[in-house]
Formats: structure tokens, C-alpha cells, sequence
């Protein structure tokens, strides 16, 4: 689960972070009103949960509280990378001398947690550990000992930051680790991590991923879950019902099944029938009636899908039991597309001749069933 | 032969009440697997013998004492996601050899944790979130169907679940037998990786070929790939999710293609380094195998 800018600074704030003064404002007026509180200059940041707000133009500088109503004008209504921007964050503007980055992650691979700390911050930092890595200080850690003084003077070290700083940015580092671990983490990240002309050490942006599985011990950050504030409206409309959908926009042709695994494969195989696949959508293990009914029309509510193709492993599923729902979902399609149902497992038989008759073409492999989706919609992609 | 767990292993359920538990234990057990005990706390003493099940299995309230009253030293692993990280390190702790861990949804920092722990023991962990693990014809730590199987020459292992399933089935149809087959998870952090398991097949006398059912995220694939030139048998490898999107999640939380790593690209360019021929579909992947054992 990913949070806003300026929750994940009430977080960091709470942990004893330092952060700029702000607000977040949802109007116009409350910008004016938030930017005559803090005074001075503010910076009128757009808060939508997506990478390149800056370059967006969704982050701009105001001089007096009319100039940023102006800005918070401009700001809230626009459209970030197909995200609407509805509320804005409005902080004190910092003069910067110097911009670091901080954060805490998983690192997969070594399978622990990494710290990394860099001088290069305010700047994509994939991009710094792709084009300089010797910009870059990381330390893994072990979260059963924990991240040790020794780590993070290493970190620190290594990263071409202003040793004079040291004291300040240990500090930092100390909390941000304490804040990962309480807040179940998947990701904690100042970047960039600012020293002020005045020589204070502030973190200018914040960033936390929270990991999905552990929010049922989160009911405080649960709250803060907004469904669809990273994802499109029919990918919002299957969280709601539960469902794993992932949109790929795009493709003719709607392809699910039950497993993730066989469900990508689908995918890959329907694109080297020369489809090309609109969704990923996975029904799990119960392939109830309504459950096919419910995936049946999330997959229609694109437009451009016209043909689906449903791929299932019937284990110890049976696929009479498949078919049955499949033949009651196909009746209430608002749309009716071509459909083929390519099933293997207990009482396939009988599921096949169930759907004779039916507008539920039969396949009896992943090969074959992709083969006939993509001829029925006239081989085009 | 098999690796890891044969029809001598002594399996413990931890869980075997709960819902998962009481539904597939029966079916491990019409399998042929020698369930010895099972664990639920606050049941010790008692027994559970559902419909079906010839003997009744002894219920303990410890894996310890469980281990101690019966030599189990398997174990497989359905508690719920909240008790899970704590059920993988008792069984650990206890002496287990081989655990199985069917549960999902564990928080990524417990298993991180978890992984750690798991390093100062001689204990291999198989999962968490996988169908668990068949070695044919002698037991089934796990969910996987009974009746896919058949014996024969090939070891399988994979990230997926019914995908697995679909290799396995159409290998059997094919004619072709499998001496155990695994999957390792769909987590981002699980037990044990690909290279850990080639290295097992590689010392088994009946495998005869190995099947990689990998797909994108991480870079597990990519580190068994490099193991492979350095095998006596051959390797067959399949990748999943070469049409998936960078950055978005397909399923299993660990099939994520982020910051340009784990895509199906790097894997099937690491493969192909090692010589080991990459299907594109899953009757390709029978194909690949038949060639590779010249029949």
C-alpha cells in the first residue's frame, strides 16, 4: 500500500523526522489559507501516488498566499500521469545547499533489508546506481540483530555526504529504521534528504509503501488506504470485489483463469497467437458461479476487449461444476464477445458436452484455445 | 529416489485441525505419506481421525513434544498467516528437517526474519504461499492433486501452483515420470531457491532431467542458471510473464518486474548462457525434455 507525501510526513514527524512545516489543502481557498499561516514563500506540491510530479509541473514555488492560490489553482484538477490531483500538500519553502538521499528497503536478492544513503539525492536514484554506483553507500541488514551504529557509519561514509552533517543524518537514519520496522515497511525514503543554507538537515519528500500483508496490524495506516489511488477505475473496481485484475489497457482480447502462474502463461501464449491480452485476471481457487459472473464483467467494462478467453486447471476443482457457472455467467453478459473455455481436470467430459450448443466455444488445450480466440475476432490485434 | 522427503519421512501437520489442515491431511494420507502427528496448541492429547482416515493421527500441543513422542521430521505448515512465521521456527527449532510452509499472506519483514533464523539451522524450509512438494509414489508434503503424477526421470521445480500442475500433468501424459516435484512459492522472500533445489537434484541418482518452471521477478532463475554448466544432467527451463507489464504486480506478490530487474528477458538470456534450451509453451517444455533424455 503506497501513502500520500504528506501523510507519510506526519509518519516520519511522529518518529521524529524532521519535516518542513505544512498542510495539506484540498481547495484553492485553503491553499491561500495554509500559505498565510506558514508565511513567506510555499511550495504548492500536487499529492498523487505516482513518480515525476516535479516534471509534471505538479510541484511549483509561490511567493505570497494569492500567488499560491494561483498555483494551487493550477495544480488541483490536473491530470498526473491519468491521475487526477484532488488535494495538494503546502509547505514552507527551504533554501537547499545540499540534497542526499536516504532510504530503507527489501533488498530480494540478498534477502534482507538494505539501507542506502547517497549524495546524489533529489534525482531518481535507480538512475544514480545505474549511471554512478560509487555515489551510492549500502549496507544489508539483518533484521534479527538489527541496523548497528557501525552500518550506519559506514553508510554514511561511503555516500560523499557532508561529514559535518554525520551527527544529524545518523540521527535520521536511526529513526527511519526504527519507523520501516514499527510501520511495516516495504519501502521508507527521504529523497531528497535536504541541509538548509542555515545548515538544519530536513527531509524535503517522504515516501512509504506499507506491505499489503501486514495491514491487518496496521489499523491505524489501514485507514489511510485509499482504493484506486494508484490504479485505474475497472483495476479499483476489483479490489473492491476481491478480485486480482491487473489492466493492460490496450488488448482485444480478455484473458482469465485460476493461478497466477497459468494465468500468465495464458497471457503469453494468447500474445504469440498473435491477441493481444487486455487484463490479467486470476479466480483463484473457488471458481464459484459468482465469482466468474463478478470476472466476466470486470474484464467487459474496457471496451476494447471483444473476445475472452477463460483457461482453467481443474485440480480438485470439477469442471461440470465450471461449466454450470459459466453458462449462467454467459446469460447476464451486458456485452455478449466470443468466448472459449479450455478446461482440463475431474469431469471434464462431461463439461464438454455441456457446452455444446452453448456460444461457449470449447478448447481442450492453452495452445489451441488462444489459437481460437484470436481466429474468431478475425485475427486482428 | 527422491529429494527431500521419500516414503520414510515421518510427517507432522502442524494445523491439522483448522480448515486447510482437516482437508488436505486425508488426501496427503491417501497419498501413501506417513502422517505421524499433528499440532495444534490446546488439543494435545487428543486425536483426529476424520472420515476416511484409517488410523487416528496423535494431536500434541508442541512441535517438541511432538517430535519427541513420535520422530516426525517432516512437517507441513497450514496455520494461519499471523501464527505462521512462529510455527516455521518452532518446527525449526525442534529438529525438523524438512518443513513446508502452505501459508499465505505472511507480512514480508517476518519472513525476512524468518530467513535469517532459518540460516542458523540445519533445517530446509520449502515456502511459504507454494502447493508444497511430491516425491512420486512415496509421499506429498502439501495440496498439489494426487492423481497428476506418475514415476519416472524428471525433477520439477516451480514458482506457480496450478501452473505446476499443468507441467506435471502433461509431462505424465507425455510419458514422462518425475521424481519430486516442487514449488518453492510465489513469495518475494521463501526458503529455498531454485539453485538450492538443482543442487539436490543433481545428487539424486533417479533424476534424470530437471524442469524450471520460473517466471518473472527476482533473480532466482538467474542464479541457477549459472549453476547449471556446472550439472551432470540436464536442465529444461520455462519462463511465465513475458507479456507482463514493468511495475505492476501479476498475482503472486513476487512476480513484479521493478527498477528494470526480474524480467522475463534477463531470465531467458541467462538460461540460453547456460545452454539450456527455454520453452515457449508448456507442451514445448515435454518436448525439450524428451529430447534432452534422446527418446
Amino acid at each position: 500500500m503506497k501513502i500520500h507525501e504528506y501523510q507519510a510526513k506526519d509518519v516520519f514527524a511522529k518518529y521524529g523526522i524532521p519535516v518542513p512545516p505544512g498542510k495539506v489543502a484540498f481547495s484553492a481557498d485553503e491553499v491561500e489559507s495554509v500559505a498565510q499561516e506558514l508565511g513567506g514563500k510555499v511550495v504548492v506540491k500536487a499529492q498523487v501516488q505516482v513518480g515525476g510530479r516535479g516534471k509534471a509541473g505538479g510541484i511549483k514555488l509561490a511567493d505570497s498566499p494569492e500567488d499560491a492560490r494561483a498555483k494551487g489553482e493550477q495544480i488541483l484538477g490536473m491530470d498526473i500521469k491519468g491521475l487526477p490531483v484532488e488535494k495538494v500538500l503546502v509547505t514552507k519553502a527551504i533554501d537547499i545547499r545540499d540534497e542526499y538521499y536516504v532510504g530503507i528497503t527489501l533488498d530480494r536478492d540478498a534477502r534482507m533489508l538494505v539501507l542506502i544513503v547517497s549524495a546524489a539525492g533529489g534525482v531518481d536514484i535507480e538512475e544514480v546506481a545505474r549511471e554512478t554506483p560509487e555515489k551510492i553507500a549500502k549496507v544489508h541488514i539483518d533484521p534479527l540483530v538489527g541496523l548497528q551504529e557501525y552500518q550506519i557509519t559506514r553508510a554514511i561514509f561511503g555516500s560523499g555526504v557532508d561529514i559535518t552533517k554525520a551527527r544529524d543524518i545518523r540521527a535520521i537514519i536511526r529513526k527511519l529504521y526504527e519507523c520501516y520496522i514499527a510501520i511495516d515497511g516495504s519501502l521508507a525514503e527521504i529523497n531528497p534528504l535536504v541541509v538548509t543554507t542555515d545548515g538544519e538537515v530536513i527531509a524535503l519528500d517522504a515516501k512509504i509503501n506499507i506491505d499489503d500483508n501486514a495491514l491487518f496490524r496496521q489499523p491505524e495506516l489501514e485507514k489511510l488506504m485509499e482504493v484506486g489511488a494508484d490504479m485505474d477505475a475497472i483495476e479499483a473496481e476489483a479490489r473492491h470485489k476481491g478480485i486480482a485484475y491487473v489492466h493492460l489497457s490496450d488488448g482485444n482480447v480478455g484473458v482469465m483463469g485460476n493461478g497466477a502462474g497459468l494465468v500468465m502463461t495464458t497471457m503469453d501464449v494468447v500474445s504469440r497467437a498473435g491477441g493481444k491480452p487486455n487484463n490479467f485476471l486470476d479466480i483463484g481457487g473457488a471458481a464459484t458461479p459468482k465469482v466468474v459472473e463478478d470476472a466476466f464483467h470486470l474484464i467487459l467494462l474496457d471496451p476494447n476487449v471483444n473476445g475472452i478467453f477463460l483457461n482453467v486447471f481443474g485440480g480438485i476443482v470439477r469442471c461440470d461444476v465450471v461449466a454450470e457457472g459459466m453458462i449462467k455467467a454467459y446469460e447476464k453478459l451486458p456485452r455478449k464477445v466470443p468466448v472459449v473455455l479450455r478446461m482440463t481436470g475431474t469431469n471434464e467430459d462431461i463439461a464438454r458436452k455441456m457446452l455444446e450448443g452453448t456460444p461457449l466455444v470449447y478448447e481442450s488445450s492453452t495452445e489451441t484455445g488462444a489459437a481460437k480466440i484470436v481466429e474468431m475476432l478475425g485475427g486482428q490485434s | 529416489m527422491a529429494i527431500l522427503a521419500d516414503k520414510n519421512s515421518r510427517v507432522l501437520v502442524q494445523g491439522i485441525t483448522g480448515g486447510e489442515g482437516s482437508f488436505h491431511t486425508p488426501r496427503m494420507i491417501e497419498y501413501g505419506t506417513n502422517v505421524v502427528a499433528g499440532v495444534t496448541p490446546g488439543k494435545g492429547g487428543s486425536t483426529w481421525q476424520p472420515e476416511g482416515v484409517a488410523n487416528p493421527v496423535p494431536v500434541f500441543d508442541t512441535v517438541e513434544d511432538a517430535v519427541e513422542e513420535t520422530g516426525a521430521d517432516a512437517s507441513v505448515i497450514f496455520v494461519p498467516k499471523r501464527f505462521a512465521p512462529d510455527a516455521v521456527m518452532e518446527a525449526a527449532d525442534s529438529g525438523i528437517e524438512v518443513i513446508v510452509a502452505i501459508s499465505d499472506g505472511i507480512p514480508i519483514n517476518d519472513m525476512v526474519k524468518v530467513y535469517s533464523f532459518m540460516q542458523h539451522t540445519m533445517t530446509t524450509l520449502i515456502g511459504p504461499n507454494c502447493p508444497g512438494l511430491v516425491s512420486v509414489d512415496e509421499c506429498k508434503l502439501g495440496i498439489m492433486p494426487n492423481h497428476i503424477f506418475k514415476p519416472g526421470p524428471v525433477g520439477v521445480i516451480s514458482r506457480s501452483g496450478t501452473l505446476t500442475y499443468e507441467v506435471v500433468n502433461q509431462l505424465s501424459e507425455g510419458g514422462l515420470g518425475q521424481t519430486t516435484c516442487i514449488g518453492v512459492g510465489g513469495d518475494p522472500i521463501i526458503g529455498t531457491s531454485f539453485l538450492e533445489l538443482l543442487m539436490e537434484f543433481e545428487q539424486d541418482s533417479a533424476t534424470e532431467c530437471v524442469v524450471i518452471v520460473g517466471e518473472i521477478g527476482g533473480s532466482d532463475e538467474e542464479d541457477a542458471a549459472e549453476f547449471i554448466p556446472e550439472m551432470s544432467k540436464p536442465v529444461v527451463a520455462f519462463i511465465s510473464g513475458r507479456t507482463a507489464p514493468p511495475g505492476k504486480r501479476m498475482g503472486h506478490a513476487g512476480a513484479i518486474v521493478s527498477g528494470g530487474k526480474g524480467t522475463a528477458e534477463s531470465k531467458i538470456k541467462a538460461f540460453e548462457a547456460a545452454n539450456t534450451p527455454v520453452a515457449d509453451t508448456v507442451p514445448d517444455i515435454v518436448r525439450l525434455c524428451k529430447e534432452s533424455l534422446g527418446k
